[in-house]
């Protein structure tokens, strides 16, 4: 398909100059638009297959109990969440990790500075079908005020957001190789326009439309291969960067959102992909331009 | 696609041509081109000549009659087939039209890289034609860089190199001088000895003389034959159709 000799001066115009450096900064916001896809999916099937097996149930704090009356009535919620058929585990929170939670917005307090609702952490057993609405009955009826929340509603927002913003970042995936695959068509119509005398030779000595749509193919992968690994070279330090930055500010406020390893490698088949695009580009532009030639 | 070593080479039938909507060049040229012949093609500048080669060596098409290249018609063949058309007709251009970023090797190895022929054997091939034409100590040189005399030979190598069955010539002798004319219409003859046909389009009225060979006439885009002085008599056929 792509030949390495070439009887054209392709080398020699001002485009093919312009062409690796098009391809680079398409190719660089193709990395950010895709890592941020590969990203915000991770992060979506985590939150779709970790969290929906974890509920909290949220115990009101009792103003007008001792301490030892919110232990028993703790404990009480408990022993009955555990004894519920598909329960696989429950565990207390703490007081301090509870209050860690709270700090972005209560700052630091005490425990004994602001009412503190007590809550028990929940994970279900996987693939069980589990009705938090009959265990939130059963826990109300004994301890009033208790609340399951099975994280479904926030959670199915989140996921709807983060699904919207997959979307658009597939879209401009999209858009960046609508833009390539027009720079690649535009550069190789130029290129025709100005080999045009040295096309018409070949065609008088018999080259066929292949022959020298096969010499275009071969300079613009090899040119779209160099703008692609120029594009990731400067694409992958942005991502260490962003990905630094994402990890300090993580401190519980953002989810874990770095890139896992088959990202990486994912991201290396862009070159690749951005000197086959521009191949097969050129290849198709010249087949189909040299059709209206003799 | 093979060509018919039997067939005529060139026939054409009440051939009209125009370019866009302008007056036509060429009107009802009716003739055939046999094997072997070795043809003159001569009139005044304007009268169509190198139109009739273009026409010839498939780079027009015209806009009306019948051109027959080979046995083929030309307007009902498939483009894919084209190229093997056109690798049977080798065309010396008057602008030499050898592409200026390629080595004259590379220039004469064009025709032969385009017909997928091995390295090893353009290399060969190459270097015996350019020891022929006496351009060995200038296969690495540019066009730019080479004489008119050399350029024209260079010329006639890319054209002669695939062995063509018809060799078509626009003004060959147009930019070098009287000896260096003289010499390359004896190459000429030479490859037409071998079994190649010519077409020489040509201002030189002296040299068609001299030379004897059979004329093609056009003037003011018709055209007419006289059978030559030499040996050889005209392959021509005119109005058999």
């Amino acid at each position: 398909m792509f030949s390495r000799r070439t009887d054209l001066p392709l080398d020699k115009d001002a485009l093919s100059g312009f062409l690796p450096w098009l391809i680079a900064f398409m190719v660089f916001l193709a990395a950010l638009a895709q890592a941020g896809l590969i990203g915000l999916d991770e992060l979506a099937r985590r939150w779709d297959s970790g969290m929906a097996a974890q509920l909290t149930v949220q115990i009101p704090s009792d103003s007008e109990a001792s301490g030892a009356t919110d232990t028993r009535r703790l404990q009480k919620a408990l022993n009955m969440i555990s004894e519920t058929p598909g329960v696989m585990h429950a565990e207390v929170v703490s007081e301090n990790q509870v209050l860690k939670l709270l700090s972005p917005w209560l700052g630091v307090v005490q425990a004994t500075d602001v009412p503190l609702p007590r809550l028990i952490d929940v994970e279900l057993e996987p693939d069980v079908k589990f009705d938090a609405r009959v265990l939130q009955q059963k826990l109300a009826r004994t301890i009033p005020g208790t609340q399951v929340d099975d994280h479904g509603v926030w959670l199915a927002r989140l996921i709807q957001m983060v699904r919207t913003l997959e979307a658009l970042a597939a879209g401009v995936l999209a858009l960046i190789l609508t833009a390539a695959t027009a720079t690649v068509v535009f550069t190789t119509r130029t290129g025709l326009t100005v080999h045009r005398e040295a096309i018409e030779v070949l065609h008088l000595t018999g080259a066929h439309d292949r022959y020298i749509a096969k010499q275009f193919a071969a300079r613009a992968w090899a040119l779209g291969l160099k703008g692609g690994l120029f594009g990731l070279a400067l694409a992958a330090p942005t991502l260490f960067v962003l990905g630094y930055v994402a990890d300090r500010l993580q401190a519980g406020m953002l989810p874990d959102m770095s890139l896992p390893p088959l990202g990486w490698a994912s991201l290396l088949v862009l070159p690749l992909a951005a000197g086959l695009v521009a191949g097969l580009t050129a290849r198709y532009t010249v087949m189909r331009n040299l059709r209206r030639m003799l | 696609m093979d060509i018919d070593p039997t067939a005529s080479i060139a026939r054409f039938e009440n051939v009209g041509l125009r370019y866009g909507l302008g007056p036509e060049v060429l009107q009802d040229v009716t003739f055939e081109l046999m094997p072997g012949s070795y043809h003159f093609l001569v009139g005044p500048s304007g009268a169509g000549k190198s139109s009739l080669l273009k026409l010839m060596y498939l780079a027009l098409r015209p806009s009306r009659g019948l051109v027959h290249l080979f046995g083929r018609d030309i307007a009902t063949t498939a483009r894919d087939d084209l190229p093997a058309l056109r690798r049977a007709v080798g065309v010396v251009f008057q602008e030499y039209r050898l592409l200026e970023h390629l080595s004259t090797f590379d220039n004469v190895a064009l025709p032969l890289r385009v017909a997928g022929l091995r390295e090893a054997d353009i290399k060969r091939h190459v270097e015996e034609l350019l020891v022929w034409v006496g351009l060995q100590d200038h296969m690495n040189a540019r066009p730019p860089t080479l004489s008119g005399g050399q350029k024209q030979r260079a010329s006639i190598a890319r054209a002669v190199i695939a062995r063509p069955n018809l060799l078509l010539a626009d003004e060959p002798t147009g930019n070098v001088d009287e000896r260096m004319g003289y010499r390359l219409m004896h190459l000429f003859e030479e490859l037409n000895k071998l079994g190649t046909t010519v077409v020489v389009a040509t201002h030189n009225e002296a040299m068609v003389r001299e030379l004897g060979h059979p004329v093609m006439r056009l003037d003011g885009g018709h055209m007419s034959v006289s059978h030559g002085t030499k040996y050889q008599t005209s392959n021509v056929q005119m109005g058999e159709f």
